[in-house]
């Protein structure tokens, strides 16, 4: 179910980002965040259908709050997209499936 | 352009009254389908205000509290067990002028004897410069989400109702100090919230004062705070601001068809669910300025799929023509 979807952590966050082949959106998130869970399935379908063009990866706030504050993240659902290991660009905010493919449009190539 | 199957009930909105109709219809074996929105970080998602909610203290039958969040999956499961069909999208345009009503999802048409329609309200913003652009970034619009990243800040929540009252007492739990700004001199939420939050040693109040200026380059770094009374402005700097002043009905998609009033809300004739429309039917907050509580949106949502039965069973004949 999870298979496509990637559990980031301090550890081994640097590593997965540098060495993706395809551009990456981190969902930061964390339990007690209702509109995070609206968006847990959306994600996951996303992942499914742009195998190959897009690596989702997810990364909890509560167990990993460094990385969270690395990226000046204040706000959950936060989703930041990384090319080459930079971050490009991040959306704030939950939202239906039709309007996420359509922010990330410019990053899948 | 896709059509749909056609339906005996189509609900839009999926707060307390849109499942609670949805479980009375499903029950009859009417199966309905429901147009339950799609996420957001706003109230306006499926499930509604209540998903942005933690503890639900005063809805019957759960003396420990529930949180709200769970209380609407509950609810969403009630309804899935008698068979509700459930669309996690917006319906983005209606045409309720021919039989049967017509309901659009983008490009995808759905068609039904019967709309209930359930779309709640939204949390209104203060509409300054600066808000949009710094939501996610020390503005916010949803307290429990992002409280948890002002730890040891001092914030500010905006507003004298229920809901302001309520984040400013759950920030506290991340918050050095929470300064509550009201334009009036007294609450309008419920006495024991009021009593509950001015009891807590981190929360302050100032009456009578609006936030006229939201300032911040890459994240919120001060507001301006005009007093209502005298005029005197005075800056606060601060690391989070929670907008709680209040709701504007989710009727867009309705306008120039179902009646409203002055301020958007759905009309429904005394005593009923119904609307304008004949097999129109109106329920919860978008009808409803006045009490705004998910066991009164919930009462208002029984009443609509009991309406909608009975429209049902006087037109069958002449509806499946």
């Amino acid at each position: 179910m999870s298979g496509n979807v990637i559990t980031l952590t301090t550890a081994n966050f640097d590593e997965t980002i540098r060495s993706a082949t395809t551009p990456v959106l981190v969902d930061f998130w964390a339990e007690w965040c209702g509109p995070c869970k609206q968006i847990d399935p959306v994600i996951r379908e996303i992942a499914t259908e742009q195998a190959g063009a897009l690596t989702i990866a997810k990364l909890n706030v509560d167990d990993h709050g460094d990385i969270a504050m690395r990226f000046k993240v204040m706000s959950i659902p936060t989703m930041i997209v990384f090319k080459n290991g930079e971050a490009v660009d991040t959306l704030v905010g939950a939202r239906g499936k039709a309007a996420l493919l359509r922010d990330l449009a410019p990053h899948l190539g | 352009m896709t059509t749909h199957p056609h339906r005996n009930v189509i609900i839009i909105g999926s707060g307390p009254a849109g499942l609670t109709a949805a479980i009375y219809v499903a029950r009859a074996s009417l199966s309905p389908l429901l147009i339950e929105g799609e996420p957001s970080s706003t109230s306006d998602q499926p499930g509604g205000q209540l998903m942005l909610t933690t503890e639900v203290e005063n809805f019957p039958g759960f003396p420990e509290g529930v949180q709200g969040p769970e209380l609407m999956q509950r609810m969403r499961d009630q309804a899935a067990r008698f068979g509700a069909e459930f669309l996690t999208e917006k319906a983005t345009k209606i045409d309720f002028s021919s039989h049967p009503h017509r309901v659009w999802v983008r490009d995808d048409e759905y068609t039904a004897d019967v709309v209930i329609a359930s779309t709640g309200a939204r949390s209104l913003m203060l509409g300054l410069e600066n808000e949009a652009r710094l939501i996610g970034h020390g503005v916010s619009t949803c307290a429990t989400c992002d409280g948890f990243f002002f730890r040891g800040q001092e914030i500010v929540v905006v507003g004298g109702g229920d809901s302001a009252i309520e984040e400013a007492s759950f920030l506290t739990k991340f918050a050095s100090k929470v300064t509550i700004i009201h334009r009036r001199d007294k609450f309008r939420a419920s006495k024991i919230m009021q009593e509950r939050a001015l009891a807590n040693p981190k929360i302050s109040v100032r009456w009578n004062a609006q936030v006229t200026r939201i300032v911040g380059e890459a994240k919120l770094s001060a507001i301006e705070v005009t007093d209502t009374v005298t005029g005197a402005t005075d800056t606060m700097n601060i690391g989070g601001l929670f907008v709680a002043i209040g709701h504007r009905p989710n009727t867009d998609v309705f306008a120039g068809v179902l009646d409203m009033d002055d301020n958007g809300y759905l009309v429904t004739q005394p005593g009923s669910s119904r609307t304008n429309v004949p097999g129109v039917f109106a329920c919860g907050d978008v009808q409803d300025h006045t009490y705004r509580q998910a066991i009164t949106a919930a009462g208002s949502g029984c009443m609509a799929a009991i309406d909608a039965e009975r429209w049902l069973e006087h037109h069958h004949g002449s509806a499946n023509k």
